[in-house]
């Protein structure tokens, strides 16, 4: 049996008003990609509707705000690829959602669903994290929509498990538009089996200050390393207090992500060891990518 | 119902449809634009792609009323969609059976390449492809192969090998950028009779890149029913009751079928008969995936839905999921009533004696290796329509007879397994073959034709069952994972001097083509050469696991594997080249192979050996040149080095590259002493065209191209006046099972005899209008002539000196007698109104062959080739990339140069997902590998550049020199790639598919040998 009904909401009120009469019997939906096949598959039950986000007005909107760069929840992963805005202040983000399926899986995932499924290792999120973004949680009260903002991270519950309630729905993503100095890059690897998730993600952001020389900020964001997708901190650290960000610092950022990471075996995709590797692999390509990115991009006193 | 208003290759439609109906079902189901095709359900294959508002989407998962207000186009309306943008060309228009090139001219770009490159071959996937190609024509005409990769990265193809449809794509482009289309480039190949040797477009390309070629699924019946099986949940459980009663109960299902409503044989099975039509009773399941029950219901959901409903009461047996458990005493017994246990076949080869072999070697190698289950993943899944006898379709006519459409590699064998289980006489059945999307081998077992003809027979309608792609990876055979333990000894000079090796292969559940398969795994296991002695013992085994059976390369890619591994070992050891060591042993004519054959003709390994060689001296010539030239800025560690071997190593920055050579051989045809037979049957018409007819089944690989060359060389008739039939049992006489490399030369001969037995037969009713000798008529383009210069030589010559060849002179050394010709529809009139027969039928016998075991002859022709391998192994991730291809495969002649290449570069691509990408995983008789998803083939990023030579040494039966070529082209190329990897990094894999995971940590601990492969439970 397939949903027995499909609602195409024009405004969030709208669709949060449907979600909580179904009282948990119906699901958002925006491309469908991920959730869909899950229904499809036996992984997830057969909602009784399906409330399709993306017919939404203004929810695939991707705009400057008062130094934002915010993106509504139903925007696609080809959208945030050719958007020039986010290949600008978010290359990360944009790296990251190109690598997603192929085209006609990316002209219809959005980077809401992305997030809402909350995998460890999924590459927009892995993207957005990189980039300090924040995420728009929208709530119906009953007779309103109330939306607020809160870090990305406080979204996850853990493996396929996002805190959304029944009554909320995400509007948007927003990362600081960091002008000057600052550059991200995002890679991963595969492997060419059957497993359709990454065996590492990872993206940074990094900032230099005005020499050029140190970093003013960092972001290291990396997954699967953990039961939600994982923030480096104690590689971010080593990185601030680093005197240059050389060689030697990216190596003991490295030796410290990989003591923080949570890794581990996962059947049929890769071995803890392999993953050990791996972060250190994927740091030492993106860390100087996103270092002379922030390069070009500086104007230094 | 919610009403969709959407506009559809420019209508506007307005339906009600299910909430929950997908974009694929309307356009498929609803509107009737079946060249929307489905392939996976889970936005995995691209087959379904088209396009909504001018995005490509994958349709198959898309919610339908996603597409509210949307423009949708589809393969049915491109071409039209592209001529209305074309003032040039607005006059033209598709025309059924028109002139081909005008109709070509009429279509998109994209679909007139498709055609002109050989990039459709079963087309399934053509449509999905030419609507995502579109996207990136429409923003960029002029695209990279890397731009052409992306965007083509998730449509997967398993038939060209990605090669022709880059090709195209490009061609297409430039069409659109200059209005003119480039020819594609061919490898060299002997001159070319009028139709014999040349790339001519498949007959039915066209069908396939408009979305108006029907696939078994494209059907409609009215009245139509459909069926939905319920299958094992154990890999092992005797079946103690089935409760139907509350699926039985839903309104619109018609009726739930079990084995006790089978009126015939309760077993199916190509070799044995022991494959249960369902489960129960007496026949226990014996894998997960084996057919209880079938729910027959108004519609395909209903009858899905119906199948949760039904209860089964199991009795849990133990499992035996391994060959070499399944051997031991006391392992649990699959089929009680056999006199060997589980074992389903030992196969031996003796030749020499191996013993003292191994004493005069001075070098002996010995490993285990591991070949993977791996499944075929054919785009089109399976599907079977039963019509019951009387049944009278507005479209498809009367059926006098049990009727089943079906795609299927084996009709006459579908018809009898059909008729035997349904308890009816052979002629009370109808095997009618659609297009088919892939076969690879597994199509020739049975899957749904009983279950559909028997729904039929009950309800008495039209009963249609397609598969799920999860359904079609758990059902059908699979390719044999084998153990091989192999050992080589060698003689300091390099000469073979012994063989000896252990086979075990896991046959799975059912006998399927086992026997036979785990038999041409054991005969090729000393690989193409001559070797002093072998003793090879193979263990066909039965175990709970899915039955394995047909899949291109027979046996013989296993054991390939294992074969060409060692030969590098050894090589190494003996401080030889590998391309020495194999020239060294190479067959050749003369030579006598391990089963006592001795080879007589058409052995063109040297040759092959040769050409890849001087393939890769030049690739190297072109690097240090290169390298010259930028005084190594490259990067590349080249400089100063002479070449001292063609496999060494090569480093730029983190990838290391190396060549990686291996060679094989497979036997076209059945052989083994198995009567190998096609018939084909011809008949002429007073219009000037003939039809080929035979049962042998197109699958993709352009038989039917095959068939019309030859018929047409042989009648001397334009190529556009000769139709093929094919896969019908009432219409089309036996052409034989499809497998074994051997329709080629089976059914081209069997359809150039035919044809020549017509033209003589015509020959004689010209010869008397103008009073000649019948040998001295030539058929040209349509034309019957008296051949002047002919007949001036017949009557130069002595009486009674007849030549005794039966092949008259044609072409360019006839004469055309302007007075004295008439129209080939002419002779046809003349020949009827003499009242001979314008129909004949010809049963071509290949050469006796002799079972495994007495000697002499096995097979009557193989086919030999060379691939090389350049990888890159990535020293940082252990990961693998096939950068390049070179291949030489000796086919005896390419009777289609452009299909010909078709087959080599698809096999090549299937080969690298043998080594690197696919195993079809099952734990404890469990598949964890339950969609395509989580199954791999190679993608259009894993297709490497490829050069491939074609060598042609004829084979004097086979037509014009011709054997076969489907399966030789995916067999040496696994091992070439894990010889190149060693050669890389040195490290030997033993396992496939090549684990990037294992790898790396291998290389990391300086290990040599490398067991783990992809698949295996991880290590705790």
């Amino acid at each position: 049996m397939r949903w027995q009904a499909y609602h195409t909401p024009a405004t969030i009120d709208e669709a949060l008003a449907l979600l909580s009469r179904y009282g948990g019997k119906a699901q958002l939906v925006a491309g469908g990609t991920d959730l869909i096949l899950d229904v499809q598959q036996g992984n997830h039950a057969t909602p009784q509707a399906l409330i399709d986000v993306t017919t939404i007005r203004g929810l695939d909107a991707i705009c400057e705000q008062e130094g934002w760069v915010v993106i509504g929840a139903a925007t696609t992963h080809a959208a945030i690829e050719a958007s020039p805005l986010i290949r600008r202040y978010g290359t990360a983000l944009a790296e990251s959602c190109s690598v997603v399926g192929g085209p006609q899986v990316r002209n219809v995932a959005t980077i809401g669903g992305n997030v809402a499924h909350a995998l460890p290792a999924a590459d927009g999120t892995i993207g957005l994290l990189a980039l300090n973004a924040e995420v728009q949680v929208c709530t119906w009260n009953g007779s309103a929509v109330e939306c607020a903002w809160q870090p990305l991270l406080s979204i996850f519950a853990g493996p396929g498990k996002n805190r959304l309630a029944v009554n909320q729905m995400i509007g948007a993503f927003r990362f600081p538009m960091r002008t000057e100095r600052t550059g991200s890059a995002f890679d991963r690897i595969m492997r060419p089996q059957g497993v359709a998730l990454p065996i590492l993600g990872v993206a940074v952001q990094v900032t230099l200050d005005e020499n050029g020389k140190r970093a003013a900020a960092v972001t290291i964001a990396l997954g699967p390393a953990g039961p939600i997708p994982f923030r480096a901190t104690e590689s971010e650290a080593i990185l601030l207090a680093a005197p240059r960000l050389d060689e030697e610092a990216i190596e003991a950022a490295i030796v410290a992500a990989q003591r923080q990471a949570e890794l581990r075996t996962s059947k049929h995709r890769a071995s803890k060891e392999y993953r050990h590797e791996m972060v250190a692999v994927l740091l030492r390509r993106v860390l100087p990518k996103a270092i002379e990115r922030a390069q070009s991009r500086s104007t230094f006193g | 119902m919610p009403m969709l208003t959407m506009t559809v290759n420019g209508v506007q439609h307005t339906l009600d449809v299910p909430a929950g109906r997908f974009l694929a079902e309307v356009l498929r189901y609803d509107l009737k634009l079946t060249g929307v095709k489905i392939g996976c359900n889970e936005a995995e294959c691209g087959a379904c792609t088209v396009l909504v508002n001018g995005r490509s989407v994958d349709s198959c998962i898309f919610p339908a009323l996603k597409a509210q207000g949307a423009e949708v186009l589809t393969i049915e309306g491109l071409a039209a969609a592209w001529r209305t943008r074309q003032p040039s060309s607005a006059n033209l228009h598709l025309h059924e059976n028109g002139d081909q090139e005008t109709e070509l001219e009429a279509l998109h770009p994209l679909q007139e390449a498709f055609v002109r490159y050989g990039a459709t071959q079963c087309g399934f996937c053509t449509p999905g492809f030419i609507m995502q190609a579109k996207t990136l024509l429409d923003a960029n005409p002029n695209p990279s192969d890397e731009e052409i990769k992306h965007c083509l990265k998730d449509t997967y193809c398993r038939c060209t090998g990605y090669v022709s449809i880059i090709n195209a794509v490009k061609a297409a482009g430039e069409k659109m950028r200059t209005g003119q289309m480039p020819e594609p480039s061919l490898p060299e190949h002997v001159e070319p009779l009028h139709y014999v040797g040349q790339p001519l477009p498949r007959p039915d390309a066209i069908d396939k890149v408009t979305g108006r070629a029907l696939y078994a699924d494209d059907y409609w019946f009215e009245g139509m029913l459909y069926g939905a099986t319920l299958r094992s949940e154990h890999p092992h459980a005797r079946i103690l009751s089935i409760d139907a009663s509350a699926a039985e109960a839903l309104p619109g299902v018609w009726c739930v079928l079990t084995q006790k409503d089978v009126p015939g044989a309760l077993c199916h099975g190509l070799v044995e008969a022991d494959w249960p039509v369902f489960a129960g009773g007496d026949y226990p399941a014996r894998y997960v995936g084996d057919p209880i029950a079938l729910v027959v219901a108004e519609t395909d959901e209903l009858a899905h839905d119906a199948l949760k409903r039904i209860r089964v009461e199991y009795e849990v047996l133990p499992a035996v999921t391994d060959p070499v458990t399944a051997r031991r005493p006391d392992a649990p017994v699959l089929h009680p009533d056999r006199p060997d246990g589980n074992l389903l076949k030992h196969i031996k080869v003796r030749h020499g004696d191996v013993e003292a072999g191994f004493a005069a070697a001075d070098v002996i190698v010995e490993r285990t290796y591991r070949t993977p289950m791996t499944e075929h993943a054919f785009l089109e899944p399976e599907c079977s329509i039963g019509v019951p006898a009387g049944w009278n379709d507005p479209r498809f006519g009367y059926h006098d007879k049990l009727t089943v459409y079906v795609g299927s590699q084996i009709p006459y064998a579908d018809r009898d397994q059909v008729a035997r289980c349904l308890g009816l006489p052979k002629e009370a059945v109808r095997i009618k073959g659609t297009v088919m999307g892939g076969g690879f081998g597994g199509k020739e077992d049975i899957a749904g034709q009983i279950h559909a003809a028997l729904a039929a027979q009950v309800t008495g309608r039209p009963v249609k069952i397609l598969y799920t792609r999860e359904e079609s990876l758990r059902f059908h055979p699979k390719r044999h994972p084998t153990i091989i333990r192999i050992k080589t000894g060698a003689k300091r000079d390099g000469t073979i001097t012994a063989v000896e090796a252990e086979l075990y292969g896991d046959s799975g559940a059912y006998a399927s083509l086992g026997e036979k398969v785990m038999t041409r795994a054991t005969t090729h296991a000393t690989g193409p050469y001559i070797v002093g002695s072998a003793k090879i013992d193979c263990y066909a085994m039965y175990t709970n696991n899915a039955p394995c059976g047909a899949f291109r390369g027979f046996g013989v890619t296993q054991s390939a594997f294992a074969v060409e591994s060692n030969m590098d070992i050894v090589a190494e050891a003996l401080g030889m080249d590998p391309i020495e060591f194999r020239r060294k042993n190479a067959m050749r004519v003369g030579a006598v192979t391990a089963t006592g054959q001795v080879l007589r003709e058409s052995v063109g390994l040297l040759t092959c050996l040769e050409k890849v060689e001087t393939a890769i001296r030049e690739w190297w010539r072109e690097r240090e040149q290169e390298s010259g030239r930028t005084g190594g800025q490259d990067g590349a560690s080249i400089s100063g080095r002479h070449l001292s071997s063609l496999f060494a190593p090569l480093r730029i920055s983190n990838k290391i590259y190396a060549w990686g050579v291996a060679a094989g051989y497979k036997n076209t045809g059945l052989g083994g002493g198995a009567p190998d037979k096609s018939e084909a049957e011809i008949e002429v018409f007073p219009n000037g065209r003939a039809e080929i007819r035979t049962s042998s089944a197109e699958m993709g690989q352009n038989l039917i191209g095959v068939l019309a060359a030859c018929t047409a060389e042989e009648l001397g008739l334009p190529i556009r006046n000769v139709s093929v039939l094919v896969m019908d049992t009432d219409l089309t006489p036996d052409g034989g099972p499809t497998t074994a490399s051997r329709q080629t030369y089976l059914s081209g001969n069997a359809a150039r005899l035919a044809a020549r037995a017509m033209r003589e037969r015509l020959q004689g009713v010209v010869a008397e209008k103008f009073d000649v000798p019948p040998e001295v008529i030539a058929f040209h383009e349509g034309l019957a002539y008296v051949d002047e210069a002919r007949l001036a030589a017949v009557r130069g010559e002595t009486q009674g000196a007849q030549n005794g060849s039966q092949h008259p002179l044609q072409g360019s050394t006839a004469t055309l007698s302007r007075s004295r010709s008439i129209s080939f529809a002419e002779a046809v009139k003349l020949l009827i109104e003499e009242g001979r027969s314008p129909k004949l039928r010809y049963e071509y016998w290949a050469p006796k062959t002799q079972p495994l075991g007495t000697g002499g002859d096995m097979h009557f022709a193989f086919s030999y080739a060379v691939h090389a391998a350049l990888v890159s192994v990535d020293t940082t991730t252990g990961e693998v990339t096939v950068e390049r291809v070179v291949s030489a495969h000796d086919v005896g002649r390419a009777i289609n140069p452009l299909s010909l290449l078709g087959q080599i570069e698809g096999g090549i691509v299937m080969g690298i997902g043998n080594a690197l990408t696919e195993h079809y995983i099952v734990e404890n008789g469990v598949p964890w590998t339950q969609h395509l998803g989580q199954y791999k083939m190679p993608g259009i990023k894993h297709t490497p550049q490829m050069c491939n030579f074609i060598v042609e040494d004829p084979t004097a039966e086979g037509p014009y020199g011709a054997k076969g070529v489907g399966e030789i082209s995916s067999i040496p190329i696994s091992p070439a790639i894990t010889n190149a990897i060693y050669n890389a990094v040195g490290v030997r894999c033993l396992a496939l598919p090549v684990d990037q995971d294992a790898l790396l940590l291998a290389m990391k601990r300086g290990e040599r040998e490398l067991d783990r492969r992809w698949g295996d439970p991880p290590i705790r």
